[in-house]
């Protein structure tokens, strides 16, 4: 199973849902890895969505796993590309000509889901109006608060800064605008004096 | 006091604009400056009729930038409870009246891409003050209006001059009516839409926005409810422990603050939330006719509306 219950938190921390069928004429998913799972879900309960869809997905590390399934459930517009950096032009080329009742669908990994979410923000779509679904790893996108680098996939606490090399602290703390989370330097204090690191609850 | 700051004005012009609706202007006693506004805000304008106190909200339609005159336009409503006629036929210019500060219940979005606004008859106030707010900051926007014919149109041929390309007009008695599936469909992305009129509208408008597919969070829409008369009703406060009997023609609300009792509001037309007051105890059926609590709330017998809801039945008690 691809879902991953998290535990309550802070409000900054972003909550996901379970993606339903809504109404509209055009529909837009973007997904990655385990998150076409949650699409293969979503085409059983509605027969007619998928011919309106567009959908952009990234494999990761899945390899043909899904890509296969999905070429199956008669999508109008399908594109698979090799990661979020080389979809975005689609994307944003996408919801640059989209109208209103456009309806978006993010599934995977929080990473991918925030980075689609800003885009679609920025595009004018409140983002209390796009519907989220994780699933797949639980690895996040941080942001090194000190040298504003970002580290994709964090999946253990704390980390080494991929850009500066600090000792980074996971925490709730989201930005929207950043997508990503951000990280804080656990040592400041007291240089060299590191907890061992810990995977994301465990 | 229960409200938001009160400004003390003087009648500076009545404009009639036709036969139903007329414009009044106000300026500050006090010779300071208005506070300046965001385009949708209302003022609640106190009237003091014939020892009755009403207090009714109008959408401020001057320009939001202007700190020297207020102006609100309003319809003569014959049937109603009486503050519009008050309006038009007791106040006179040089008159002393009380408004509130500015409340905006109705804003505009400012992250959208364009602003669609929608206003049938008299709603076309609140649009007044958002357009000039909008021109100024060379925002995207659209209206469409619908009005009963050219002769009742207020501000028509304002608007229609100063932006020809924005404005769209709508003669009901011409049987020329908005399209609406066809003015929502293709807007750009990112495009709020808000509408002011009748209920049968603003309804209309949220039913083929839904169906549509538009997030909600892209439908705006304003419907003040005057409060309806209805059979007198008693009421227990029992915090201030008084038993206050509403008359027919007069809110609950009204009566509370009529026996000097404080009690919370903004806009005084179902819409805001502030006025809600918890019941314990009640036998009778209530008469729900606010936009706030939700349909599970009303039948909970637990909360309710003073400034538009009533009561009828044997004891209300509330929490007030
Ligand atoms: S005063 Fe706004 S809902 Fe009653």
């Amino acid at each position: 199973m691809s879902k991953f219950n998290f535990p309550e938190s802070i409000r900054s921390r972003p909550t996901y849902g379970t993606l339903e069928a809504r109404a509209g004429k055009s529909h837009l998913f973007v997904a990655d890895a385990e998150g076409a799972e949650a699409i293969i879900d979503l085409a059983k309960t509605d027969d007619s969505l998928m011919a309106k869809s567009h959908v952009i997905y990234i494999p990761k590390d899945t390899g043909e796993k899904y890509t296969s399934q999905l070429e199956k459930l008669g999508i109008n517009q399908l594109y698979v590309g090799p990661s979020f950096a080389a979809a975005q032009a689609r994307l944003q080329r996408t919801l640059e000509r989209a109208h209103m009742g456009l309806q978006l669908y993010l599934t995977g990994t929080e990473g991918l889901m925030g980075q689609a979410q800003r885009d679609a923000m920025t595009a004018g779509i409140p983002h209390t109006a796009i519907q989220t679904e994780h699933r797949g790893s639980i690895g996040r996108r941080m942001q090194c608060v000190h040298c504003k680098g970002i580290t994709e996939d964090v999946k253990i606490d704390p980390f080494v800064c991929s850009h500066c090399g600090l000792n980074l602290f996971v925490r709730d703390h989201y930005s929207r605008r950043l997508a990503a989370f951000q990280a804080v330097c656990i040592d400041a204090e007291d240089p060299g004096n590191v907890p061992p690191s810990v995977e994301l609850y465990s | 006091m229960s409200g938001v700051e009160k400004i003390n004005v003087k009648v500076s012009a009545i404009v009639p604009l036709n036969e139903l609706v007329t414009r009044f202007e106000f300026k500050r006693t006090d010779g300071a400056l208005f506070p300046t506004f965001s385009g949708g805000a209302h003022t609640v304008v106190e009237m003091i009729d014939d020892g009755l106190t009403r207090l009714n909200p109008y959408s401020l339609m001057s320009d939001p930038m202007d700190q020297g005159t207020y102006a609100i336009s309003v319809r003569r409503d014959d049937e109603g409870r009486g503050g519009s006629l008050f309006m038009h036929n007791n106040v006179k210019v040089g008159d002393d009246m009380v408004l509130s500060n500015p409340v905006n219940l109705f804003s505009l979005d400012l992250r959208a891409k364009k602003h669609l606004m929608i206003a049938g008859g008299i709603g076309i106030t609140p649009f007044m003050a958002q357009i000039k707010q909008l021109d100024r900051a060379h925002g995207n926007w659209e209206l469409h209006y619908a009005t009963r014919n050219a002769a009742l149109g207020s501000y028509v041929d304002e608007l229609t001059a100063t932006h020809p390309n924005d404005v769209n007009v709508y003669y009901d008695d011409d049987k020329n009516f908005i399209d609406l599936e066809n003015l929502l469909d293709g807007q750009q992305l990112g495009t709020h839409i808000y509408v002011c009129g009748p209920k049968g509208m603003i309804n209309w408008v949220r039913g083929k926005t839904a169906e549509l597919g538009w997030p909600l969070e892209a439908v705006h829409y304003e419907e003040f409810l005057a409060p309806q008369p209805g059979k007198p009703f008693e009421v227990k406060l029992s915090i201030s422990n008084k038993v206050i009997t509403v008359g027919e023609n007069e809110s609950l609300l009204e009566a509370i603050e009529r026996e000097g009792v404080d009690a919370p509001y903004l806009c005084r037309g179902g819409a805001c939330g502030q006025c809600e007051t918890a019941v314990i105890g009640y036998d009778g059926k209530f008469i729900h006719r606010d936009h706030w609590l939700e349909d599970d709330e009303k039948a909970s017998g637990k909360k309710i509306m003073p400034c538009v809801s009533r009561f009828e039945g044997k004891t209300l008690v509330l929490d007030r």
